[in-house]
């Protein structure tokens, strides 16, 4: 097995970028990972897109911290389903988000201060426009494959869609066309919680030198609770008490933390909050709002659908209860209605949406089958 | 291996036409299909490593179960649907019949016939039959339904289906004389009269 060839860079781009909302955006940063080896012709790129919390950092150990493992670490590397000893892959960090890549935390230029509340509303389609523009100046005019999970597979979708032309293959995993009333309410819940934080100052909390943390950790603790299935929290904490070994299991009738499953939330919003920016939350959630491809034909993803070229696989899994997968026969029924290239599996699998990121042989071998017909088809 | 009933049914399907294999398995038969004749398919299956030797081979699949029905497919929206020794492994026989010429122009229904003489003296002597069409033991077969030749023409007429052609078989050769009775693959052509 040969070497990740993991090559990190923050490209500027000066030219104005018109977003969907109206505003432009004067110049901006995107950090990107490259993995693998672009070929001659430039005909072996694999775009991944991120989800809500991810970043650039796709696979391999983070240059600056080895125990920081890439997030599709398990998909992505030289053997792996996704091979970068065939394949070269680009993980890019969305514009908005807080790793790098210009965001509400970056310096605006017009003001000399952190943007803030001023950083411009994104869509998923800004986010595309912005990825082609990054293909562009890497000189890649089409992918072999665009791809992602969730918020991810979005992107895909949006890419097959705006540039139909620039992808072979689009890959949508444990996706939605468009968000359900109960998808936008829990957002909804995940930025009041850090539009009442005290901290949050409207959005400029960096001038204060605070952050809502409170806010954020609310945020991510329901948030999180959409990822996982019923049956996964049964088993990994059932009602299971919060007590040093030996200690009496005995109720202590009190608010403080007294089951697993909540120490586990805790504990995992703390965390989020000590690493993610608030104002990067509200952009990213809104941009999952305001996801909806067909809204432009009436309602009729048929008809947004019209015009793509590229060959689809769509995956769901069948404990996702955040984009169950009837969300994506929705996408799979579009695509037959217009005879596109589409390939459809229901993976059978316990852990709800997070289940898209798990190693599992079944998921795992498809992709890993899909891609090597994709070379066996070049060649 | 090719099946029997292969040549049988690609002879059915018109080069440049659009395929949907219900139950397509592993893909061979839309491997082979499309070996013949251009044309543009999809199958459907439900288990996973079948699912996975389509994707292998470059198929379009869908991952399904159908009894469910065929809500992801449009009226007529195929020339030809194949339901390819499937038949039987299916509870909800009525319905799939039903959905197969509402999403077909066409259809072709193949199916093991439990009246092949074989079957019928092996029930005789008191045994369920076991034999190159129904290769499985009672206890653990996939085939929920069985039925005949004219237990087949029956129910197509009570659903409204029209026969347009039938083609039974055994050892892969065309049956004509009593059909019922000496052949052990049935394949009907059929729509939506």
């Amino acid at each position: 097995m040969s070497d990740l060839y993991l090559s990190r860079n923050t490209i500027h781009f000066a030219e104005p970028l018109p977003l969907q909302s109206g505003a432009i955006l004067s110049g901006y940063d995107l950090v990107i990972e490259t993995y693998g080896k672009l070929n001659a012709d430039k005909s072996n790129a694999v775009l991944v897109c991120h989800a809500l919390n991810a970043s650039h950092h796709v696979a391999g150990p983070n240059p600056d911290d080895a125990k920081d493992i890439g997030w599709w670490d398990n998909m992505i590397g030289p053997g792996k389903p996704v091979d970068t000893d065939h394949f070269f892959v680009i993980g890019v960090n969305n514009l908005g988000s807080c790793f790098g890549s210009t965001g509400p935390m970056s310096v605006n230029p017009a003001t000399g201060k952190p943007y803030g509340a001023d950083f411009p509303v994104i869509t998923v389609e800004d986010w595309v426009n912005t990825q082609a523009r990054l293909a562009d100046k890497l000189g890649i005019r089409r992918f072999a494959a665009v791809m992602g999970g969730s918020l991810g597979g979005m992107q895909a979708l949006a890419w097959s869609i705006q540039f139909p032309k620039r992808l072979a293959h689009c890959l949508v995993i444990a996706s939605t066309p468009k968000l359900s009333a109960q998808n936008i309410a829990f957002n909804e819940v995940a930025r009041n919680a850090i539009l009442s934080d005290p901290d949050f100052h409207g959005g400029n909390y960096y001038e204060y030198g605070v952050v809502p943390k409170r806010g954020l950790k609310l945020a991510r603790m329901v948030g999180h609770i959409t990822y996982l299935s019923d049956d996964d929290m049964a088993e990994k904490f059932g009602r299971e008490l919060q007590r040093p070994h030996g200690e009496s299991q005995d109720y202590r009738f009190s608010f403080d933390v007294e089951f697993e499953v909540e120490s586990y939330l805790r504990h995992q919003g703390d965390k989020f909050s000590t690493y993610f920016d608030a104002n990067t939350y509200l952009l990213i959630t809104r941009a999952l709002d305001y996801f909806d491809p067909s809204r432009r034909y009436e309602g009729s993803l048929n008809r947004a659908l019209a015009e793509v070229q590229a060959k689809f696989l769509v995956v769901s899994f069948s404990t996702d209860w955040r984009f169950p997968p009837n969300r994506s026969r929705e996408i799979v029924e579009s695509l037959l209605s217009n005879k596109s290239e589409v390939s459809y599996a229901e993976i059978d699998a316990p852990h709800g949406h997070d289940a898209f990121l798990l190693d599992d042989s079944r998921y795992h071998n498809l992709i890993r089958a899909y891609f090597k017909q994709m070379l066996e088809a070049q060649s | 291996m090719k099946r029997a009933d292969f040549a049988a049914i690609a002879n059915w399907i018109s080069p440049n036409s659009e395929v949907l294999d219900l139950g397509c398995g592993d893909g061979s038969f839309l491997e082979y299909l499309q070996k013949q004749k251009p044309v543009h398919a999809y199958g459907v299956e439900i288990d996973d490593a079948r699912v996975l030797s389509c994707v292998q081979k470059g198929l379009n699949v869908i991952q399904q179960n159908l009894e469910g029905g065929l809500a992801l497919f449009e009226n007529h929206s195929f020339d030809t649907v194949v339901l390819s020794q499937t038949l039987q492994t299916i509870h909800e026989t009525e319905k799939i019949l039903r959905e197969v010429v509402r999403v077909g122009k066409e259809s072709v229904v193949s199916f093991p016939n439990f009246g092949h003489w074989s079957h019928r003296v092996a029930v005789g002597f008191g045994r369920m039959p076991v034999s190159k069409s129904l290769p499985y033991q009672w206890y653990n077969t996939p085939n929920v339904r069985v039925l005949t030749v004219a237990d087949f023409e029956k129910l197509a007429s009570s659903l409204g289906l029209q026969i347009l052609d039938q083609c039974i078989l055994h050892e892969g050769r065309r049956v004509t004389l009593m059909p019922n009775l000496f052949g052990s693959l049935a394949l009907f052509r059929v729509r939506r009269a």
